[in-house]
């Protein structure tokens, strides 16, 4: 009874001029083309929208604002209003190559479980977020005796939604304790690729994961 | 004379079938003949593929947009959303809306004369079901020689048809707008069907759906049904807008049975100017065929039901507000079609009116439909009318 989403391409009217925030222009690279693509908390649909230009990918999204889900509907694209958890849950084993989360990992209450999720649904997984332990943090932290706000964070630490506040060293840590490997890794700082790889938890404002679960074979 | 962007004058036009092999329905029971009343707005395309079909809720009928005559003070009943430039855009679509078998408006129903004995059916015209309205539609739809419809969108009982189409004649339609709606009547929806019934039952006039020659109608029995749905059409918090605890023509409490507060008037005025325009037999029937409407059944589950849909791209739309088909039914349906692999978009837009909300929201629902209507002529690459 259960299949693969039958997707389509939204053909969108090209005058739709589209300002791609870092992270997703650095999603957005590491994305192969025609892959069929869940966006979780995919906002306007502006990486959907990019993606289905340049590179026919076929995707879809949820997301939890009215105006998100009206902004996406008038791009063309198929989204599902709702929270993370539920959304997904709906979704057969492997109903997508590629399942999106950028800037949204602080904000879930659980996060092991989203990224359990992820990986039944999606084949990999992309998630950006942004990193506590870039060197201004951590001073601002040391000097002020304040807790830093995340640089590629609007929201300070009272404002909804709220924040947990975590390090790429973290995250990476977490991934293990979890059996997801990390395949691939982008560093930026304020929006510009961190080449120095050795010393990222230390210059990376945002960093951009590629998840696949340690065991290909395994459980399932 | 008209506005702008209205259809202008339509008129309502009748198809006729099962002279010789009777229409089967559901039941196992029989009909014959069958008469679909109907309207169209727009022009088919060369290729027929810029058919939309409207579906009704309860007490609609055909007439969904337009005038009737020039002096209407009234357009048809969802005139906001179908004309030239609005959201079913008649210069682009081929628009049509018919009206359910068991109604007073035109199409087969207890007010019809039964040809074996020359006099309206009454209750001897056989109870229909979501379905056998579908199936009505669908040889409609064959007679205006229409292979696929681009689109089915509907309200209320009008989503139930619209579900009915994507489930049981999915190779029939490319996309399905079901709008606050439900895959399955609640419990408590029966409940609240069969008070309005039993207030037809009631009144003496009524004489077992036996009075079109009476010279007497239901009308107490029908108005208390009608009272008891508009209840179930707002929320509570429109209630506390719409009335408050406000009087009527008075500044305190007469201590008497009287019409007082400004709620109990507009009850009043609604239940009695139904009674003008609907038969109290027709309500009987079509809130009997929301009551039976269970997409689960037979196939055990909703996913089950759409096994065959996975191609038709669905816009689910519930609002927060709505009490009589909550938003988890909407959510649930949307769950059963992501399981299926269909292409679904819901919003479940933020509301304070209550059911009423899918023809009170014009604005956030014309932006939905409209774009989603591109989007799917777009796919479908629907060429325009001549």
């Amino acid at each position: 009874m259960l299949s693969t989403p039958s997707l389509s391409t939204p053909a969108t009217a090209s005058t739709d001029v589209l300002v791609l925030r870092p992270d997703l222009l650095a999603i957005a690279d590491m994305v192969p083309p025609g892959v069929k693509l869940l966006d979780l908390g995919c906002g306007d649909g502006s990486l959907l929208l990019h993606l289905a230009r340049t590179k026919e990918v076929k995707g879809r999204g949820i997301e939890l604002s009215e105006a998100g889900v009206l902004a996406c509907v008038r791009r063309g694209l198929s989204v599902r209003q709702g929270h993370l958890e539920e959304g997904l849950a709906d979704y057969p084993d492997h109903s997508f190559d590629v399942v999106v989360l950028s800037q949204t990992l602080p904000f879930l209450d659980d996060p092991a479980a989203i990224l359990r999720e992820m990986l039944r649904v999606g084949r990999c997984a992309l998630v950006s977020f942004p990193n506590w332990g870039y060197w201004r943090c951590r001073l601002e932290l040391l000097f002020t005796g304040r807790i830093p706000q995340a640089p590629d964070l609007p929201q300070a630490w009272h404002e909804a939604p709220r924040w947990q506040a975590f390090t790429i060293t973290d995250f990476a840590r977490f991934c293990r304790s979890q059996d997801v490997r990390i395949t691939g890794e982008v560093y930026l700082m304020h929006g510009r690729r961190v080449r120095i790889i050795k010393v990222k938890n230390l210059l990376a404002t945002t960093a951009i994961f590629r998840l696949e679960p340690a065991a290909r074979n395994g459980g399932r | 004379m008209f506005p702008p962007n209205s259809v202008g004058l339509v008129k309502t036009e009748y198809f006729t079938f099962a002279h010789d092999e009777p229409f089967r329905l559901e039941s196992g029971a029989t009909l014959r003949p069958v008469t679909i009343a109907y309207e169209t707005y727009g022009r088919l395309n060369a290729d027929r593929s810029n058919a939309v079909l409207i579906c009704h809720a309860l007490s609609g009928g055909a007439h969904a947009a337009g005038y009737h005559r020039p002096e209407d003070p009234q357009p048809g009943w969802w005139d906001d959303c179908i004309g030239p430039g609005k959201a079913f855009d008649t210069n682009r679509f081929f628009v049509i809306c018919s009206n359910v078998l068991g109604s007073c408006y035109g199409s087969s129903g207890p007010t019809s004369v039964d040809p074996a004995t020359g006099k309206p059916y009454g209750l001897r015209f056989p109870v229909v079901t979501i379905g056998d309205m579908v199936n009505a539609q669908e040889r409609l739809i064959d007679h205006l020689g229409i292979e696929r419809l681009l689109c089915v969108a509907g309200g209320s009982m009008g989503g139930m048809q619209v579900l009915e189409w994507a489930a049981h004649h999915p190779q029939r339609v490319r996309a399905a707008i079901p709008i606050a709606t439900t895959a399955r009547h609640s419990p408590m929806l029966i409940a609240f069907s069969e008070v309005g019934r039993q207030a037809i039952y009631a009144d003496p006039a009524w004489n077992n759906g036996d009075y079109y020659d009476n010279g007497r109608r239901p009308d107490a029995g029908l108005a208390v049904a009608r009272m008891v749905g508009h209840i179930t059409y707002l929320s509570e918090q429109s209630m506390h807008e719409k009335f408050g605890r406000r009087l009527r023509e008075r500044e305190r409490y007469g201590y008497e049975f009287q019409t007082e507060f400004e709620v109990e008037s507009y009850l009043k005025y609604n239940g009695l100017k139904f009674t003008r325009r609907f038969d109290a037999n027709s309500y009987l029937y079509i809130t009997k065929a929301m009551d039976y409407f269970d997409l689960t059944q037979p196939h055990g589950s909703l996913a089950a039901a759409f096994a065959n849909s996975a191609h038709v791209k669905f816009l689910v739309i519930s609002f927060t507000s709505d009490w009589l088909y909550p938003s988890y039914h909407s959510k649930q349906l949307v769950s059963a079609l992501t399981a299926v692999g269909a292409d679904v978009t819901y919003l479940d837009i933020q509301s304070t009116w209550g059911h009423d909300a899918f023809l009170l929201e014009v604005d956030t629902m014309t932006k939905l439909l409209s774009s989603f209507m591109d989007q799917i002529a777009r796919e479908a690459q629907v060429t325009p009318p001549d």
